[in-house]
């Protein structure tokens, strides 16, 4: 019973990450891929969180709040510069 | 009382437990990931993305404070994921924002599919008036 779910999860998280690269690469504009990105990045937080559940300690959570404090700037970043300058200045 | 805090559920039951909740943050994980690939526009794809990002945490935290077994442990477990949480919550609006309303300036968006276009008259302002 455990041994099934343990595969499922692992399965599953590796289908989603793999999916996420595959957005990644072939995103259109460099927005999809920013928020492609963002995915990826929230699925690490989850594998980090999942093997301090499964096997229970807890020494990865300073990572998680340090992923959690920074992720937003990459996106900000990106979506700062990637503005078009066609309107009219007056 | 401390009886009460040193009560720990089975080792099996708790095992079960921790797993069915990461199970269903991964399940969340994998929907993001197949809304990318799905999703044509720019929004669609972000309403995709948050999915994960505050309810499959909020899951996997839980995990975490359940796997600890025993009733103080379960709330000091709690006490140290929850600054993750807040953290997560404060910062996951702030960048779909920022990738939405640049998304709408680039014209990544399908225009025919919006029922209300609040923000047209923003289009005749300069980008850096805010």
């Amino acid at each position: 019973m455990n041994g099934i779910l343990l595969i499922a999860i692992m399965v599953v998280f590796g289908v989603a990450a793999i999916l996420s690269v595959v957005r990644i690469v072939r995103g259109p504009s460099i927005l999809d891929r920013t928020v492609a990105s963002d995915v990826l990045l929230t699925e690490v937080m989850c594998v980090l969180g999942a093997d301090m559940a499964i096997n229970g300690h807890t020494r990865n959570i300073p990572v998680m709040l340090i992923i959690a404090a920074v992720s937003v700037f990459g996106s900000i970043a990106v979506a700062n510069y990637v503005a078009r300058r066609d309107n009219p200045t007056p | 009382m401390t009886s009460f805090l040193e009560f720990a559920i089975p080792q099996q039951v708790a095992d079960v437990i921790v797993l069915v909740l990461v199970l269903i943050g991964a399940i969340l994980c994998l929907s993001a990931a197949v809304g990318l690939l799905h999703f044509r526009d720019v929004p669609s794809r972000l309403h995709a993305a948050t999915k994960p990002q505050v309810l499959g945490l909020v899951l996997i935290c839980l995990a975490i404070a359940v796997a600890q077994r025993t009733i103080s442990g379960m709330l000091m477990g709690l006490l140290i994921v929850i600054p993750v949480i807040l953290l997560q919550f404060a910062t996951a609006p702030l960048s779909a924002h920022m990738v939405g309303r640049q998304a709408y300036r680039n014209g990544t968006i399908n225009q025919r599919a919006l029922v209300v276009d609040e923000y047209a008259e923003s289009k005749t302002t300069p980008p850096g008036a805010g």
